[in-house]
């Protein structure tokens, strides 16, 4: 991967002091730097590293997103935080402490929606909420939390009987019933439907805005994209990338692409070069360099990575696909739409955007089916 | 904003006799409302003691006793049984299945307050059982010592522990519908062979000496001879609490939440 440590993992300098301090503070201080840190983490099943050497920190008031395929280690590093697995390696810390350990002091702090759920279902959806809730000293009102999570629809049908959507919902408003400092939601969306996660969306959001830390495990890039303060794009164990969206888009390749969907096999050499020649006009320049000796080819036929800010890189991702990163401007564009005028190819489409945190992850992660 | 009781103040769990209160309620709760459960614990039970009682299929040595005073101790052993070990297996293997292990375990009941409130939910229940089980016997002209009732408790908790700790032994190492199935299975082999519904020294052959030391034939002795002569053998007491021991150090070394 020759993007592994491109966007930067987060070298905060308030972290190593937060630790420290947390340890004691952690109890009394609601604005302590870190809520959870985790360092070099391991964990193997059956002597395979499933987890291998995972770094990760979530602040409180901010929603921190880990984003990976599927089974990359989210959910396993998730259940070290939550004290549900002991870490083989490494060091896990929410809120100061160990979440192993000191399971007692943290429990009453942190709240925690599994990705199967984890519901009881022979109980009815608020009976079954009212349950998490006896086992807090001051828990949020429960109607208050359903009227906001459209629990009450369905509030006497038992877990059951209800939609994927419907659990989801229900099993949210159980994490955070407690008015937790940290919540970990292992893949909260799954199932739901556009309004369900709307209602998520916005509680979580209004969690944010009271200080509290979430953490949420997703391979949906849309709640990543809008959710999340800090992502961490996460595979085969490991942080690969780290960032806001915005640092993870912008990283490594120009501020613009050019998506273009025509035949499949045209050689995107030329225009490349074109791209990169430094030159007062591109779209002359283009023209007047049909046949001039191949030079930068190399690395910038690899799709959109490498240190590639100030040159232009493309590849046909798929076929008829292809996508183009560097400084998107008129000229830039004219000089594709010359590229295919050249070579009589009519584009079924050509636009021009940011590069998604889609294009991201698949950069980062392959595009391969595993 | 939702958060109006003192924002600052860092969340607190409820007190402890609370939580496992409510988690006591409501796996007693979730017992009573599921069909199948009940049959098991409740009916089950209640048929077979009408049948003994008003049947001759079987035809009993009651030992110079009524048949329902010979009867009814066993039935009671077999609700402890029935509640104690083949519900909570079966309930326990599910509720880890489907995750229900892990979320209680992260919110402030924690493992030891889910254990308690499954032990207490198990001891509701057979409360309710042995209500509904004397009820009918009393119909059917039981008139039992009320000065056995503390004997047949400690027989019934005696039972409860080691069939607890056989039910988590199997639901924390086997799968849900493995569970299912050897939950039930072991509890009709028991019941037929295993010297609950009659002594032991009833039976054929070598189970005549076998079932003695089998925790369901340790626990129908323990209730005949509290309610049959008023008081608990010690060899009983001895066999429940080896049991007890052995299975209940199997569930903590082998029991697995995911």
């Amino acid at each position: 991967m020759p993007l592994s440590d491109a966007p930067a993992i987060d070298p905060d300098p308030a972290t190593a002091g937060a630790t420290t301090t947390s340890a004691a503070g952690a109890a009394t201080d609601p604005d302590q730097a870190v809520a959870v840190e985790v360092r070099g983490l391991v964990k193997r099943y059956d002597g395979r590293a499933v987890v291998d050497g995972l770094d990760l920190v979530a602040r409180p008031g901010a929603v921190t997103a880990v984003l990976g395929p599927n089974g990359a280690g989210k959910t396993t590093t998730i259940e070290c935080c939550e004290g549900l697995r002991s870490p083989d390696g490494g060091t896990v810390r929410v809120l100061g402490r160990d979440p192993v350990a000191d399971a007692r002091a943290l429990r009453p702090r942190v709240g925690v929606m599994l990705q199967d759920g984890g519901l009881p279902t022979g109980v009815r959806a608020l009976e079954l909420l009212r349950h998490v809730a006896a086992m807090y000293a001051t828990p949020r009102p429960v109607d208050e939390l359903a009227d906001r999570l459209g629990l009450h629809g369905f509030a006497r049908t038992t877990v059951r009987r209800l939609s994927g959507g419907q659990r989801q919902r229900v099993a949210l408003a159980a994490a955070v019933v407690g008015r937790p400092d940290v919540v970990f939601l292992d893949e909260p969306s799954a199932g739901m439907d556009p309004q369900s996660r709307r209602a998520v969306w916005d509680l979580v959001r209004e969690l944010r805005a009271d200080g509290v830390a979430i953490v949420l495990t997703t391979h949906l890039m849309d709640e990543a994209a809008d959710l999340a303060d800090h992502v961490h794009v996460v595979d085969h164990g490991r942080v690969i990338a780290s960032g806001s969206v915005r640092e993870l888009t912008d990283a490594g390749t120009g501020p613009g692409t050019v998506r273009i969907e025509a035949a499949p096999g045209l050689d995107l050499t030329p225009l490349l070069t074109t791209l990169n020649t430094p030159s007062t006009s591109l779209s002359a320049g283009y023209l007047s360099s049909q046949s001039p000796p191949a030079q930068q080819i190399p690395s910038t036929q690899q799709s959109g990575q490498g240190s590639g800010q100030d040159g232009w890189v493309g590849s046909e991702c798929e076929a008829g696909v292809y996508t183009l990163t560097g400084a998107v401007d008129p000229a830039a564009l004219a000089a594709v739409t010359a590229w295919l005028a050249e070579r009589g190819v009519l584009a079924r489409s050509v636009t021009t955007g940011r590069r998604t945190l889609e294009d991201v992850f698949l950069d980062l992660t392959g595009r391969n089916l595993r | 904003m939702s958060v109006q009781t003192a924002p600052s103040a860092t969340p607190a769990a409820a007190p402890a006799v609370r939580r496992i209160a409510a988690q006591a309620s409501f796996e007693t709760r979730a017992i009573l409302r599921n069909g199948e459960q009940l049959l098991v614990t409740i009916v089950l039970p209640v048929l077979v003691l009408v049948g003994l009682v008003r049947t001759s299929f079987l035809d009993l040595d009651t030992q110079g006793y009524t048949r329902i005073d010979f009867v009814t101790p066993g039935v009671l052993a077999l609700a402890v049984m029935s509640t104690a070990f083949t519900s909570q297996a079966i309930a326990t293997a599910f509720d880890r299945r489907n995750g229900v292990l892990r979320l209680m375990a992260t919110t402030p009941l924690g493992r030891t307050g889910l254990l308690a409130g499954k032990v207490l939910g198990v001891l509701a229940v057979e409360v309710v059982q042995i209500v509904v089980i004397a009820g009918v016997a009393v119909a059917l002209g039981w008139r039992p010592e009320l000065g056995a009732l503390p004997a047949v408790v400690g027989a019934g908790l005696l039972g409860t522990a080691a069939f607890t700790a056989l039910a988590l032994l199997l639901a924390g190492t086997l799968r849900a519908e493995g569970v299912l199935a050897v939950a039930n299975l072991v509890l009709v082999l028991l019941t037929v062979g295993g010297g609950v519904l009659l002594p032991a020294a009833q039976l054929a052959g070598p189970l005549a000496h076998a079932a003695v030391l089998l925790p369901s034939g340790a626990l129908g002795e323990a209730m005949r001879g509290a309610l049959l002569h008023g008081s608990v053998p010690a060899f009983s007491v001895v066999i429940l609490l080896g049991w007890t021991a052995a299975l209940g150090a199997g569930a903590a070394r082998l029991f697995r939440w995911h």
